[in-house]
């Protein structure tokens, strides 16, 4: 993980951080912008902000299944899904399931 | 792809995918075939696949927008690729990966009869 970097605040990111935000009030959120790691593949835009990795930790998600909690935050960023972004890598817990470290590879 | 002359395109890809995953017990809709995937989401999936030594059919959506946009419908998921065991939903490469890291996936195979217990 130690080469990802947060960019600076792009359109796109903020729209996710702000929407994300509002439908569960996460108590952390951490939205990484990867873009940079696919230029060149399919779906891979000028400037950016077409692939994602989002964390999200809410008391929303406690008790549901993985495809459940995913679910929830892909209709939160639909419009996202359906126009700039091509990719996001989620992981969804609830507030006992984060340890705080990296995300293990 | 379908036997209904008068079918829309979407009831014939529907039927596809519900023909897909009832006819084949593990089946990854993905981009790419698995030989050469043409994602690394995708190929991620395979290659956990192919670790734990389960077969699987890989359908490419990338030959047909229609399958491509119709499975996202079909498993109310917006991303590929999806992976399907016994007709039920998994998830995407996310999930795959964090069932293969927590050790979940090894025993759903097991216990679905699609993989020998070791």
């Amino acid at each position: 993980m130690g080469d990802k970097r947060e960019t600076a605040l792009g359109q796109v990111r903020d729209s996710i951080v702000k929407k994300l935000t509002a439908a569960f009030a996460p108590s952390v959120l951490e939205v990484v912008d990867d873009s940079a790691h696919h230029q060149g593949h399919s779906g891979s835009r000028e400037g950016g902000e077409s692939h994602f990795t989002v964390t999200v930790v809410a008391e929303a998600f406690r008790g549901l299944g993985r495809v459940p909690r995913q679910r929830l935050v892909n209709a939160a960023l639909a419009e996202e899904l359906k126009g700039p972004v091509h990719a996001l890598s989620l992981r969804v817990l609830a507030p006992d399931e984060h340890t705080g470290g990296p995300a293990p590879q | 792809m379908s036997d209904a002359a008068n079918e829309s395109p979407e009831a014939a890809v529907h039927a596809f995918i519900a023909r897909t995953i009832t006819e084949h017990p593990v089946v990854l809709f993905m981009k790419g075939v698995p030989d050469q995937p043409r994602c690394g989401f995708s190929s991620l999936v395979v290659q956990v696949l192919d670790h734990l030594g389960v077969d699987f059919v890989g359908v490419d959506v990338l030959q047909d927008e229609a399958l491509r946009q119709g499975v996202k419908a079909f498993s109310d998921w917006p991303t590929i690729p999806q992976l399907y065991v016994a007709g039920e939903f998994i998830g995407g490469s996310d999930i795959v990966r964090e069932m293969f890291q927590s050790g979940e996936l090894k025993p759903l195979l097991v216990q679905k009869g699609l993989l020998a217990e070791a």
